[in-house]
């Protein structure tokens, strides 16, 4: 067996504080999403630096998803805006070397979001599915 | 570069290895280039396991370890525990979330789950490849805690911090201590006036020499950090000489010519120019309102020598080696014209009433009318849904009920009507709203999209309500007094001591603590604790849980003199800094300062302050900001791993056995369960005998049993003829 796999592969940018837990309740709740979604939690999701999303896109996943803090975040009340200034730069430099910007995607996502979470990879993995650049 | 790398992949009972090939994959992994150790295991956090994992770092020399189980969120410290027991610096450990990540949202799909299970294992061995051994960070602490806020809970936790031998520092912006608890005549449960409360911690304080009490003081400047917080404190003059005769004092207060506003009974009435919020207020020295008698001159002549109108104000530093906030809370002010508020002469707010209540001992009079009836409108300023308040304030629906009883108690011939959008008296005080039905108050539901009515229709004040529980039938209530019962709200000053404390504020306003239920009292400052309703709405023993915990954790924290914080902060590359200044405008903690490398100047972190967000690394032009352990060779390395191929051998599909009636199909067991069915015969079996079918452990034969006799898989059939061992059957 080799690692064929149809479903897009998805990068997910989680923090351990908020959205993490929400994305272990929904393997908990037995909530299926594509096995070809993998997760990095880090601190705070202002803290994703534009080159691991790059570097990410041209090793061959299809999309990045930030789960992002916003409003839950304690570590700042500006993180919403930080997140967001993350996701443009990133676009910028998309753009720069042709990758198509929907390759990123930014939404909140809390600490019970289990539901939330699976929609947003089906979601998200049909519109990957979409793009032709 | 770690070049002996163990790696140990849990089988989890049945929860991974039911889906994810572990065998396979540990078989896989020990071909891998640096991995010495790479094994299977059943229950990787059991201890038997433990000490494996410590005698293999030992006798392997390993320089790293990854463990391959569930969510680091409930074994991370376990197997970092491990690291340390076995000599090897907890940095040097992985834990890689196949379960919760993995097996278990996969389920329905095995095979792609053993391909996932394989890239984030290569990831974390990745990751575990560029791990530095880091150390703890060790602070130095001062054996003294500021506690800012003198209510309650302020005053609870002080008491303990003394008693725990820690100079206290306790500030209060009032001039009297006691905070909101000071307004209430009784308490619930115990129906304590809470004046005597307050009379009796602060008594209990003044038992305690390394307890120092600042009223009328605010935080004005705080800066350092965990273990050595320096914080300036303004107090404010009261205008009375401190060595004036206390009989003169008490002459001054009652010929006193001027009234102000009584802010402490919420501007129903007026107070002389010299007051104290209520006569046994402590500390027991009133305060003067000095702009108030500027032109008062013949008294203020006459009592020269008892006043001091000259005082100025204090500015004294303080070092605390940690800080409890417990600024408390603000009542919810309607708007005017909110049903009614200050546009009907009868609208009053629940805060209100009851220093209305404690001014009224014979009889409930307002404005020249004697109340005999009153109308409780519930939620006001609470579960807005498009309002700002979108939370329950969770103490007003108990506030009030007990406020009716009291009315009832006190006044006698008094009718409640209570109009609430749902009745929260959880735990004890549902008894208390039994009593109140079964006194005759009367209940009447309403929703928010269809909100009371209070309007004057000639003398009378009118309350209408579509009824939910009689078939949303209008009702009209005629109120003496009606009362717009109103939550907490964050306090207007909150946001000061936000930015001087760098603590973050959530979308309520309250004050946020790093994690509701694992750390419910700390915030994401090093050495800052909160407690009390500055959290968010809290009932008093509540408020004095958390803030007792704040004590506690402050308590553990400077005991030992020395604090380890961790080594998880922001670093930055001198040889690339060009210092713009980024970085440290992202830092909401100000751990980030301008400093010289030689003669260059560069961005300098202060470890002590950073809290190892990463805000600042995204925004430097230059890439010269790290974060430990989140440096870009372990975070692109995770990434390299995960895209890597992976080559599994493919097992023959197991055959599954079909339940005969063919309500439970067998594949919906895990493995375990499966193979223990299997090795049992038709009849009663014995834990040994099904060990000797199955060759598994006793222990996991016992711990499975047990669960599937829970879920009528299997059940107890008696005990053998030495009353050894219970026979289990197949159910």
């Amino acid at each position: 067996m080799t690692t064929e796999n149809k479903s897009p592969k998805i990068l997910v940018f989680s923090t351990d504080k908020i959205s993490d837990p929400g994305i272990d309740q929904a393997g908990l709740r037995k909530i299926h999403y594509a096995p070809s979604v993998y997760v990095i939690s880090l601190p705070c999701s202002s803290g994703v630096k534009p080159k691991w999303i790059l570097h990410a896109l041209e090793q061959g996943f299809d999309g990045v998803f930030i789960a992002a803090d916003g409003h839950e975040c304690s570590y700042s009340s500006r993180c919403a805006d930080h997140t967001n200034t993350i996701v443009e730069v990133s676009q910028a430099l998309m753009k720069e070397k042709n990758i198509n910007p929907r390759r990123i995607r930014m939404a909140a996502l809390c600490s019970v979001c289990a539901e939330p979470f699976a929609n947003h990879m089906e979601n998200y993995g049909k519109i990957l599915a979409s793009l032709e650049d | 570069m770690k070049q002996r790398i163990g790696v140990y992949i849990c089988h989890c009972g049945g929860n991974i290895s039911d889906y994810v090939d572990v065998e396979e994959l540990g078989k896989m992994f020990h071909q891998e280039e640096n991995v010495i150790i790479s094994k299977d295991v059943m229950f990787a956090c059991a201890d038997s396991n433990q000490k494996d994992i410590v005698a293999d770092i030992q006798a392997n020399n390993l320089d790293a370890i990854v463990v391959c189980s569930c969510s680091p969120k409930l074994h991370l410290h376990t197997f970092k525990n491990v690291a340390a027991r076995a000599g090897l610096n907890p940095s040097n450990y992985v834990q890689v979330n196949i379960r919760e990540q993995c097996s278990w949202p996969h389920s329905d799909r095995p095979r792609e789950a053993t391909v996932k299970a394989a890239g984030l294992i290569r990831a974390g061995i990745n990751r575990v490849s560029y791990s530095e051994s880091l150390e703890n960070i060790e602070l130095s602490v001062k054996k003294s805690a500021l506690v800012i806020g003198a209510g309650v809970s302020g005053m609870k936790a002080a008491i303990d911090l003394a008693r725990s031998d820690n100079e206290v520092f306790l500030i209060e912006k009032d001039f009297f201590v006691g905070g909101r608890i000071a307004q209430k005549e009784t308490l619930f449960p115990t129906n304590q006036n809470g004046k005597e409360v307050v009379a009796a911690l602060y008594n209990e304080m003044k038992k305690f020499p390394n307890i120092t009490i600042f009223t009328g003081a605010t935080v004005e400047k705080v800066s350092g950090s965990l273990g050595n917080f320096s914080v300036d404190i303004k107090v404010k003059p009261r205008y009375i000489n401190p060595n004036a005769d206390k009989k003169a004092v008490k002459r001054a207060m009652e010929e006193c010519p001027v009234s102000v506003h009584d802010d402490f009974n919420l501007e129903l009435v007026e107070r002389k120019a010299i007051y104290k919020n209520y006569p046994e207020a402590l500390p027991d020295v009133p305060v003067v309102v000095a702009e108030a008698l500027k032109d008062a001159t013949d008294f203020t002549g006459k009592f020269a020598s008892t006043l001091n109108l000259n005082e100025e104000a204090q500015t004294l530093s303080l070092i605390a080696g940690s800080v409890l906030v417990t600024t408390g809370y603000d009542h919810y002010q309607p708007k005017e014209g909110e049903y009614g508020y200050k546009t009907i002469s009868n609208v009053v707010t629940l805060p209100e009433l009851n220093r209305l209540m404690e001014m009224n001992s014979e009889k409930l009079v307002y404005k020249g009318k004697q109340i005999k009836s009153l109308a409780f409108i519930y939620c006001v300023g609470s579960r807005q849904t498009k309002g700002d308040n979108k939370y329950c304030s969770r103490q007003c629906c108990t506030s009030t009920i007990h406020t009716s009883l009291q009315l009832k108690e006190k006044y006698k011939d008094i009718q409640t009507y209570h109009l609430y959008r749902d009745i929260r008296t959880y735990g004890k005080q549902e008894l208390m709203y039994a009593e109140s039905s079964k006194q005759g108050d009367l209940y009447f539901k309403y929703e928010e999209k269809e909100m009371p009515v209070v309007s004057v229709d000639g003398k009378s004040t009118i309350v209408k309500v579509k009824d939910y529980l009689t078939a949303k039938k209008e009702m009209e209530i005629e109120a003496d007094l009606v009362v717009l019962v109103t939550g907490m709200v964050a306090r207007e000053d909150a946001t000061t001591i936000s930015e001087l404390f760098k603590i973050p504020i959530g979308r309520d306003k309250f004050f946020n603590e790093i994690h509701p239920k694992l750390k419910p009292v700390e915030t994401v400052i090093k050495g800052v604790y909160i407690g009390g309703t500055c959290q968010g709405p809290k009932n008093i023993s509540e408020s004095v849980q958390s803030s007792l915990a704040g004590a506690s954790k402050i308590t553990a924290l400077l005991k030992s003199g020395t604090v380890m914080v961790d080594p998880i902060t922001a670093r930055v590359d001198a040889d690339k800094c060009t210092w713009c200044g980024k970085c440290s405008d992202v830092c909401d903690y100000t751990a980030i300062k301008e400093v010289l490398f030689g003669e260059k100047h560069v961005a300098g972190v202060n470890k002590a302050v950073c809290t190892g967000c990463g805000i600042c690394a995204p925004v430097c032009p230059v890439n010269a900001i790290e974060i430990a352990q989140y440096t870009d060779n372990e975070i692109e390395s995770m990434i390299d791993g995960f895209m890597q191929d992976v080559i599994i051998t493919e097992k023959e599909a197991v055959v599954e056995e079909k339940d005969e009636e063919g309500k439970v199909g067998m594949k919906e067991y895990p493995l375990v369960w499966r193979e223990i069915l299997a090795g049992m015969t038709d009849e009663k079996n014995t834990i040994p005998e099904i060990v000797a079918n199955t060759k598994l452990a006793g222990e996991l034969v016992t711990f499975h049993l047990m669960t599937m006799n829970r879920y009528g898989v299997v059940v107890p059939a008696g005990m053998d003829a030495k009353e050894t061992y219970y026979y289990y059957k197949r159910k």
